[in-house]
Order: C-alpha cells, then sequence, then structure tokens
C-alpha cells in the first residue's frame, strides 16, 4: 500500500505543470571528433591506438601487452584463450586482457558504449585486469546529446559507458589507476 | 546534538589539518571550474537541468508510475517504501528471500540515510563497502564526511595504519597506490562470493524503466554482475522523463563532482542478468513532504555531486563530520532540517550566505537562499538558541530606535579604543575569537556628514 500512500501524498503537493525544456543542437567546435576523442581520452588514462597500425588485432593487444597473456574476447579475429560460453565468474576472474567490440565513443569525455551483446559476460569489461575495447573509427560522436540519440540505452539489459581505467582519488586525493575494475583501457580504432 | 558550531570547534583545533583539509577541497572545486569553463554551453546546461527537474517534480506522480510500469515490463520487482524503516524492511525480505547473507554494497546516501548497513547487520547479515572511500569508512567505524569522497577528511597515514589493523598491510606503509591495490585484493573476495549487490542509483528513466549507476572505481559494476541478486535503492526523485535527459546530466555531473569529463563508468541497468533478479526500491523518507514546501522543493533537484560542499567555506574548514546529517554542507544544510527541523536547526546557520554553492550547483538550486529561508522558520518556531535569540532581540531593539542606535555605536567607538584587550576580547565576543576586532573610526557617519555636508 505504500505505493499509493506516496503517490496520493504527491498528488497532493506536486507543483503546477513546468514545461519540459527542448534541448538544442548546440554548436560543434572546430576540431575534428576523432582528434577531440584521442586527447580526452588520453587525458583519462586511456589508449588510444589505430588498428593500421599493427598487423591485425591479435598482433596489436599482444603488442600493446605481453605475449603470454591470457585473452578473453568473443571476436573472431583474436583467438581466445579461454571460452567464453563456458565460463564460470572464478575462470573470468583469471583473465589478463578482455578484447571486446565497442559500438560507440563519445569525443567530449572519450567514453565508449559497450553493451550485454558486446561483452558476453556483463561482468568481463570490469574483473578482466586489462581492457581492450575495438571501436570504428566512424562511429565517434561529439556529445552525449549525439551518443544518446545514437543508442537505445534498453537495447539489452545492461549497457555501459567506459571512460577510461577504473580508478580512485579516495586515499588523500592521490590518483591511483586500478581500483576495482581493469587497470588499463586500450582503445583500438578501426 | 551538539551544535555544528561546537563540533566544528573541535574540528579547526589542529590548524594545520583545517588547512590541509581545506586545500584538498579547494583543489577539486578549481577542477570543477576547469571542467566547466570546458563546456560553452554550461550555463545553458545548467538552466536545461534545472529546467527538466522542474517539469519532472511538477509530473513526479506520472513518471513514477510509467517507470514502474516499464520496469515490471523488463522483469524487474518493483517496491515502494514510505519511509527508512519500511526500507531497510524490504531489503531485508528480499534478501531473505534470496537466502543472500553476504552483501557488498555500492555507494548510496539514501541506503546511509536509512541506516541500511547498522539494520542488516543487526540480523546477522554481512555489508561490505566496496567503493573504497566507503570502504575505509567502514572499517573506521565511522560515518562518511563527504557524499562524493567519504574518505576526504583522513590522511594516508590513517588509511595505512588502519589497513595494516584491518587488512594486514605492511606497518607503515602509506602509498595510496599500495593501500589501494590491498584493498582491490581484499574486496575482489567479496565480490566473488557476494549473495546479493546493493547500489545507489544515479538517475532512473521513466520512458525505459531503468537505473543508471555513476562509478570511477566500477565497485558498482564487480557487485551487481557477479552477485545472482541485484537492487537498486532510490528516492522518488531521481526519476527523469527520457533517456535523451541524461545527455544533459551525465555532461554535468562528473565535472561538477571532480572535474573529470565523465565518470568512468556509467552503467545502465534495464534487466536482471541471465538466470538472475533484479529490484528496485522506490523511497519517499520525507521526500513528499520537502516537495509540499514551495520554498524548499527546489532541493530535491539534487544529483548529490558535492560542488556545493568543496565550494563552501564553512565546510571547507569545519569537516563534513561538524554537521552530523547524511548529506553535510550547504545542500545538507536545506535537506536535513526538511527531515527533523528541531534536531538540525543549527545547520541553517553554518553558512556565510556567500552564495558560491548556488553558483556552481549544476542544477540550479538556490541554495543560500533556503539557508536563509531555513533562518526565519526556525526563529519563528522559537528553536533558535538562547544566546542567539537574545542577541537578535537586543539588535532588533536597538537598530529600531535612533537613540539607542547612536548610543551604542558611540560607546562601541570609546570601548574598542580605550579598554584593556582583555576586557575586549572575552569570551562573549565571539567574532574576536580568531579575529581582529577592524580599528574604530573617531566619529560616525552621521557626526562626520553634520560637521561637513550639512552647512551646505
Amino acid at each position: 500500500m505504500s505505493k499509493a500512500h506516496i503517490i496520493k501524498a504527491i498528488q497532493a503537493v506536486r507543483p503546477d505543470p513546468c514545461p519540459l525544456p527542448v534541448v538544442p543542437d548546440f554548436e560543434a567546435g572546430d576540431r575534428p571528433v576523432r582528434e577531440v576523442f584521442g586527447s580526452v581520452a588520453a587525458q583519462s588514462g586511456s589508449r588510444v591506438v589505430r588498428a593500421e597500425d599493427f598487423v591485425g588485432l591479435a598482433t596489436a593487444v599482444r603488442t600493446i601487452y605481453h605475449k603470454e597473456i591470457k585473452i578473453a574476447t568473443p571476436l573472431r579475429a583474436i583467438q581466445s584463450d579461454i571460452d567464453l560460453q563456458q565460463a564460470s565468474p572464478a575462470d573470468l576472474n583469471g583473465i589478463d586482457v578482455a578484447v571486446l567490440p565497442a559500438q560507440l565513443g563519445v569525443a567530449e569525455n572519450g567514453a565508449v558504449w559497450v553493451t550485454e551483446a558486446d561483452c558476453v559476460h556483463r561482468v568481463l569489461p570490469f574483473i578482466t585486469q586489462h581492457l581492450v575495447l575495438v571501436l570504428p573509427e566512424d562511429r565517434i560522436v561529439r556529445n552525449m546529446h549525439e551518443a544518446y540519440a545514437q543508442i537505445k540505452i534498453d537495447d539489452t539489459g545492461f549497457g555501459v559507458f567506459i571512460a577510461g581505467p577504473s580508478k580512485t582519488a579516495d586515499i588523500e586525493q592521490s590518483l591511483v589507476i586500478g581500483a576495482q575494475g581493469a587497470r588499463s583501457l586500450t582503445i583500438i580504432l578501426t | 546534538m551538539k551544535e555544528h558550531a561546537t563540533k566544528a570547534a573541535a574540528f579547526i583545533k589542529d590548524e594545520a589539518r583545517t588547512d590541509w583539509h581545506d586545500e584538498s577541497l579547494w583543489f577539486v572545486r578549481s577542477r570543477r571550474d576547469k571542467a566547466a569553463h570546458g563546456i560553452p554551453e554550461w550555463e545553458q546546461l545548467r538552466e536545461l537541468a534545472s529546467q527538466i527537474k522542474d517539469h519532472t517534480l511538477s509530473h513526479l506522480d506520472e513518471y513514477l508510475e510509467a517507470f514502474e510500469a516499464k520496469a515490471i515490463e523488463n522483469g524487474v520487482t518493483v517496491h515502494w517504501a514510505a519511509d527508512a524503516a519500511a526500507h531497510n524492511r524490504i531489503v531485508h525480505g528480499i534478501l531473505q528471500e534470496h537466502n543472500a547473507r553476504r552483501i557488498v554494497k555500492s555507494k548510496s546516501m539514501l541506503t546511509e540515510e536509512c541506516g541500511l548497513n547498522e539494520y542488516l547487520e543487526a540480523q546477522g547479515i554481512e555489508v561490505v563497502d566496496t567503493d573504497l572511500g566507503e570502504r575505509i569508512i567502514q572499517l573506521k567505524e565511522e560515518p562518511p564526511s563527504h557524499i562524493v569522497m567519504p574518505a576526504i577528511h583522513l590522511k594516508k597515514e590513517e588509511v595505512g595504519e588502519l589497513f595494516h589493523q584491518k587488512l594486514q598491510t605492511r606497518k607503515g606503509a602509506t602509498d595510496p597506490q599500495y593501500l589501494t591495490e590491498a584493498a582491490r585484493q581484499h574486496l575482489r573476495q567479496s565480490f566473488l562470493e557476494a549473495d546479493a549487490a546493493i547500489t545507489g542509483v544515479n538517475f532512473a528513466i521513466a520512458e525505459t524503466g531503468g537505473v543508471v549507476v555513476c562509478t570511477n572505481e566500477g565497485n558498482a559494476d564487480m557487485g551487481t554482475h557477479l552477485a545472482p541478486l541485484q537492487i537498486h535503492c532510490m528516492g522518488i526523485e531521481k526519476i527523469l522523463p527520457k533517456a535523451e535527459h541524461l545527455g544533459v546530466f551525465t555532461r554535468l555531473l562528473a565535472r561538477s563532482a571532480t572535474g573529470q569529463p565523465s565518470t568512468i563508468f556509467t552503467s545502465h541497468h534495464h534487466k536482471a542478468k541471465d538466470g538472475g533478479a533484479m529490484h528496485i526500491v522506490i523511497v519517499d523518507n520525507g521526500r513528499t513532504t520537502q516537495l509540499g514546501r514551495p520554498d524548499f522543493r527546489n532541493s530535491l533537484k539534487c544529483i548529490r555531486c558535492g560542488a556545493c560542499m568543496n565550494t563552501c567555506p564553512i565546510y571547507r574548514r569545519s569537516g563534513g563530520h561538524s554537521y552530523d546529517s547524511t548529506v553535510p554542507g550547504p545542500i545538507g544544510s536545506i535537506l536535513t532540517p526538511g527531515i527533523d527541523l528541531k534536531k538540525y536547526s543549527g545547520l541553517p546557520f553554518a553558512s556565510t550566505l556567500c552564495g558560491s554553492c548556488s553558483d556552481v550547483c549544476p542544477v540550479k538550486i538556490d541554495i543560500h537562499e533556503q539557508l536563509y529561508k531555513w533562518r526565519q522558520i526556525i526563529a519563528e518556531e522559537g528553536l533558535l538558541p538562547t544566546a542567539k535569540k537574545q542577541s537578535m532581540v537586543m539588535a532588533g531593539k536597538v537598530l529600531s530606535r535612533p537613540g539607542w542606535y547612536k548610543a551604542a555605536g558611540k560607546s562601541a567607538r570609546w570601548v574598542t579604543r580605550w579598554l584593556p584587550r582583555p576586557l575586549i576580547y572575552t569570551p562573549l565576543n565571539t567574532w574576536g575569537k580568531a579575529r581582529e576586532l577592524p580599528e574604530a573610526p573617531k566619529e560616525s557617519f552621521q557626526e562626520w556628514y553634520r560637521k561637513n555636508r550639512s552647512a551646505s
């Protein structure tokens, strides 16, 4: 009965109707989105590289990290060291690098949109020690308004904007990379 | 309850520490400025955010019902709690139903407000706070002193000693990198073993029935995606009409909070994971009462960024604990009196009314004006402390009688000029506690005017 009680309480006191404003299209800056994305992402501690500078995605990942790493990925271009369909949380906890496809990048904050459909296990982009996101270069938009216009947040049960490696500054405001989630984020632009 | 001023007095006894606290927060405020100035449309965004919230509050019942209907359609179980006790009972009930005994929790000021941890622990349920700052203060058995940086009042030496005792880190270790790594290892175990995860909610979307949770550490995600049961607790004011409005609020939140262009993780939860269960608890706990106060309902627009704390000269120099309220600082000082005016009647006075809080607020809450309005109400209800009441009555008399006013001015000028220091800087002279009184002029303005101008 709490619901009826709360709704009634709101109806008894709610303010006179206010109009819902329209969010305008804000003026674009002069710099190309790709360039802005790269510099903002780098400031947030992400590494942004171009796939074309490497011979294939697998080489890129093994060059950036180490050769002996344990990789988990649903991408066909890279050999996964673990069967993601069968993996238990404990298996996922042992992964060094997860390589996942990403849907969209946002220039103003270096964030990348990843959905449940991309990561097989929702926890994968967080539990992995390091995260690599593969993003088509032409899928970078200017700001969060454009981003929300392009994605459908309820397309899958879970989706996340990831804007860098996991971090904290909870001890004396000292920035520490690698709090509870991935210790590094590499974005490979294709 | 001890007055804010009494607790603040204890805080500022350690001058070096007060300066350090002040500077730490000012540093965050400066970062906020830099981030805000990088967005040409910043002021427009603030205005939009404020208007979207105005609109939403004026249709709150409809949006809450739409949100619930959509969430149910998504397979989510929705609960409604009128107050803190109901909220705690509901959460406990869900946990019992799922036989959950080990809980990981990410930062939620709402569960803090409701005293959920204490309630669950009394029922024999283990609750581990997983945000690093929250874990630190949980281990230290203290409440948070800031809503975004819960352990901002602690020095790394104190965290080092605490972790040495509780997490067996090296004695004397103070390196934040090392200490954070120790917490990471310790918390990872908790995540893997948890039966349920509880989070707060930054935004709830009426259009889609989903909730958005923002963190930098990724702790909320480690919890919700590993545990079979996820519970999201939200106040009724967290609703936004549509997904597109997230564009406005995500642009404002992190920039206002810490000066980052975005929180590292902005997670959108709509359905339970395969084989999992998802519950949302919608809580009133005094919010509808606040909605019914036209002078104070604006406070419900708050998105809990903490910018007003970081900029407040009183907060920075008195620390969050001196407010004795879940949400401290300027916003806490207008929210908390709405819950218990008698207990928190001192908080609206913990301000210089400089207005800096209102200037930085991303949703344009008129914080300092509300502080002033609360003061009127507190005086009308007779809740002023005796000393303040008497001095106000006295001031009222003096200011309304020109003769008294002139005499008072004259004697004040004489007193400050001729009386020896110990007679002036007495405990009654609160202004003079840490400050020098201004040098008194020889004559009043009126005397000067009569001499120099009135002849013409």
